[in-house]
């Protein structure tokens, strides 16, 4: 089975707090893979260490290695980086500009100058994430006037427009009324033809409706790793059991 | 016995006092000068040379000398004040030279404005051998203006949002591109605010221009950046301090238009400032 | 690719540069003063440059002490303080405490109405009347002294101290304040008690920056006070300042010549007072800040 995303002993650090313990976690292309746990247990920093967002933020530091499709991500730019692997943030984050433009915004910055591809890559973007329908008659009307579910889902169509390989969902509905919640699980299924994703999420029901396979991360370790339904019914530690249950969190 | 609140109302009342005399010469300040303006200033008076040993006359080569100062100064401060203040909010790490850069800053805002005609002085007219020229004065200007310049573009930079350059550097963006397409234009507004005021407080400013600009009478307008130019504010000291029987109302009006101009610039960086307070989207 | 990532290289290292700049032009100016100053020193004494009672360059043989401008300086100096910073303070406590919103608005303004009257035009309102004025007034002599300066740089200073003092007036934590009101406190019991002292290191540095605002000030002192570098028995004497010296007589030296270098020598002294202020002042803010 090709692996797209592999892990060896990655440790991070924020100012010396060790975040990360030793993680050895593989992704399988084109799945959806779960990320569940309790707060600080080193959900985003994974995340976030896969398209070096870490950097960003002061005294971080990080150890082992992270390989996709075989080749050493350090042998990456930032940029080649970061428009392989995409983020959704929990917070819909706009730019306060039309919706076109934050979506063209990605393919311009690498280099796509002509109008007919942007429309294309605009329209094929919003259709994916299920968000065509209700602003194309308004594509060039300010972003910030979405409502929330819309403009996260505008995030992800932003996200597509630049073309990555995966997608990385870092709780994403956590702001989101159900009906928002629905459409863009709805919209992650549909992904599944295109993309890897991963999704981060801190609704232990929502990871046993969306992803195929699931972890179970507790205090930067990665406890167990299974397919969705065996995690969810039979799993293996103790520690998952307990957190499914509801018995901490 | 004075209960409390018979002090507050007493301390209050003397507070409010001393705020209206010094609020007070502040309108008599300028009606004063406005009020024995008034005949002198028509368009003859700008439109015109000074003649007769300026006791006639109008001012026209002033104005136009401080214009041109203005138009210099700007060129010259803008892209350094810009791209020192886009360093220190972007780039720049917090160390020793950081600290060293904003030290500096502190310093060049406190330095006297004669001591920046010296420098000029030394470094522009002699050194670098542009002689007295408008060259030489608008640098002068332009390093005197930096510190405005760089503070306001440093507090514009940081009002953007975090999440705008999350969001590009996400996205596969670099810095740069960051910086230019999700940064700068939001801090723009801020940034010329910043600049239009530090260009009025460069119009008024006398002792920087004194050895490096400043001319006592041309008989035509500087024809290129080396040439010499007269200014309003070194006008305005001439004739009230060397010219003998010097007719006040030329005076007066000098100083009438200089403040005006100096109020003008100032009332664009105003608008500007609201105008733009009103279209923030975020 | 290769013209973004050349573009995009020539950018930051400009970017890079002028961080660097600033401070270069800090060094610059300073290596400038003090090469031309040096030169000074080669012919002429520290000790009667420093403490030299006599400024008397065009005498033979020239004197270049700058005491009466040390003294002149200070002179004015202190007088303008003890006017403008119990006013500007206590303008700064009307506006931040006592003024309502519409008020407070305006009185900002006006404020910053008077920091951009340029300097030239308040020394000519001092010659054409705030100098014919005290002579009146207070039967001088004459006109031209001290004390109009003072007057004058006073009024000049008062924005700086009233906005920085506002400001840290302002920035005292809402908590401080609304602790002393549920004990009982006035507005005013509060504002002098708590308000006032917690703000103390942002108006020692607006008291600071208002000291070197004075000191620097060029244009007034050369138009009123009168320009005799002669020790000042009182303020109410003509004297001459470090920064009229500089401004006043520059344009009568040979460039190269003694008395050019020793104007250079001053412009050195006051780069330095200047330097000592602020750096002060701005410690004092940083501590205010924490």
């Amino acid at each position: 089975m090709q692996i797209i995303i592999e892990t060896k002993n990655l440790s991070a650090y924020f100012d010396n707090n060790c975040v990360l313990k030793n993680l050895n976690i593989e992704v399988f292309p084109k799945e959806i893979l779960g990320i569940i746990g309790p707060a600080n247990s080193g959900k985003t920093t994974f995340l976030c260490a896969l398209n070096r967002l870490n950097y960003l933020k002061p005294n971080y530091f990080q150890e082992g290695e992270i390989y996709f499709l075989g080749k050493n991500i350090a042998e990456l730019s930032d940029n080649e980086l970061r428009k392989k692997i995409g983020i959704i943030f929990a917070l819909p984050q706009v730019l306060p500009m039309s919706i076109y433009n934050n979506i063209a915004y990605g393919p311009k910055v690498h280099g796509i100058r002509k109008k007919s591809i942007l429309d294309e890559l605009v329209e094929i973007s919003l259709k994916r994430a299920y968000l065509w329908d209700e602003v194309k008659d308004r594509l060039h009307s300010p972003a910030l006037k979405l409502s929330g579910g819309q403009q996260q889902r505008l995030c992800i169509a932003r996200t597509l427009a630049v073309q990555p390989d995966i997608i990385l969902y870092d709780e994403p509905c956590s702001g989101l009324d159900p009906i928002s919640t629905a459409k863009i699980e709805e919209a992650m299924q549909e992904l599944k033809q295109h993309y890897t994703q991963i999704l981060v999420t801190n609704n232990t029901k929502q990871a046993a409706r969306v992803t195929e396979r699931c972890s179970f991360f507790l205090m930067g370790e990665l406890i167990e790793i299974d397919k969705t339904s065996t995690l969810f019914t039979s799993p293996k530690d103790k520690r998952t059991d307990d957190y499914i249950r509801g018995k901490f969190g | 016995m004075k209960s409390p609140t018979t002090r507050e109302k007493v301390a209050f009342i003397i507070l409010g006092i001393i705020t209206f005399f010094v609020i007070l010469p502040i309108f008599l300040t300028i009606f004063y000068v406005a009020k024995n303006s008034i005949g002198t200033i028509t368009w003859e008076f700008i439109s015109q040379y000074p003649r007769n040993g300026m006791k006639e006359g109008g001012i026209l080569p002033a104005i136009i000398g401080t214009i041109y100062l203005i138009v210099g100064t700007m060129i010259f401060s803008l892209p350094v004040g810009i791209l020192s203040a886009i360093y220190l909010v972007e780039y720049a790490k917090d160390n020793f030279f950081t600290r060293l850069i904003k030290l500096s800053i502190v310093n060049l805002s406190g330095i006297p404005s004669i001591v920046y005609g010296l420098f000029g002085f030394a470094l522009f007219v002699i050194f670098m051998q542009f002689g007295t020229s408008i060259l030489a004065g608008s640098l002068t200007l332009a390093i005197m203006s930096l510190p405005v310049i760089v503070t306001a573009t440093k507090e514009a930079l940081e009002a953007v949002p975090y999440s705008f350059r999350e969001i590009s550097l996400s996205l596969g963006a670099t810095k740069w591109q960051t910086i230019r397409y999700c940064v700068l234009p939001y801090a723009l507004p801020g940034i010329l605010t910043g600049t239009v005021l530090s260009l009025s407080r460069a119009a008024g400013e006398t002792a920087p221009i004194l050895f490096t600009v400043a001319a006592f009478y041309l008989p035509r307008l500087p024809r290129s950046i080396f040439d010499q130019a007269m200014a309003l504010p070194y006008h305005l000291y001439v004739i009230s301090t060397q010219v003998p029987n010097m007719p006040l109302q030329i005076s007066f009006a000098t100083a009438f238009v200089l403040i005006i101009l100096v109020f003008l610039i100032n009332l664009i960086s105003i608008v500007l400032r609201v105008h733009f307070r009103k279209k923030k989207q975020w | 690719m290769r013209l973004k990532k050349t573009k995009e290289f020539v950018i930051e290292f400009l970017i890079h540069t002028s961080g660097a700049l600033i401070i270069g032009f800090v060094v610059l100016i300073f290596l400038f003063l003090l090469k031309d100053s040096l030169s000074l020193f080669r012919t002429y004494s520290l000790k009667n440059f420093f403490f030299g009672k006599n400024w008397l360059p065009i005498s033979e043989p020239s004197q270049f002490g700058i005491i009466p401008l040390v003294i002149g300086s200070l002179y004015v100096t202190l007088v303008a303080i003890l006017i403008c910073v119990p006013t500007g303070i206590a303008v700064a406590m009307f506006i931040a405490e006592v003024a309502p919103s519409y008020l407070r608005i305006i009185l900002k303004s006006l404020v910053e109405i008077l920091a951009s009257i340029p300097s030239v035009v308040l020394g000519f309102i001092g010659i054409v009347w705030l100098g014919p004025f005290l002579k009146n007034a207070l039967g001088l002599s004459t006109g031209m002294c001290g004390l109009t300066g003072s007057l004058l740089l006073a009024f000049m200073a008062l924005p700086t101290i009233i906005s920085i003092s506002e400001d840290a007036l302002v920035s005292v934590p809402r908590s401080y304040k609304e602790a002393a009101f549920g004990l009982g406190a006035t507005r005013w019991q509060t504002l002098w008690r708590i308000v006032l002292p917690s703000a103390s290191s942002g108006i020692i540095a607006a008291i600071m920056l208002g000291i070197g605002r004075v000191i620097g000030e060029t244009m007034v002192v050369m138009m009123v006070t009168g320009n005799s570098p002669v020790i000042p028995r009182s303020i109410f004497q003509p004297l001459r300042t470090l920064t009229a010296t500089v401004a006043g007589e520059m344009g009568e030296t040979v460039s190269g010549s003694e008395h050019y270098f020793a104007l250079f020598a001053v412009g050195l002294v006051l780069f330095i007072i200047t330097f000592i202020i602020n750096f002060l002042a701005d410690l004092s803010l940083q501590r205010g800040k924490q």
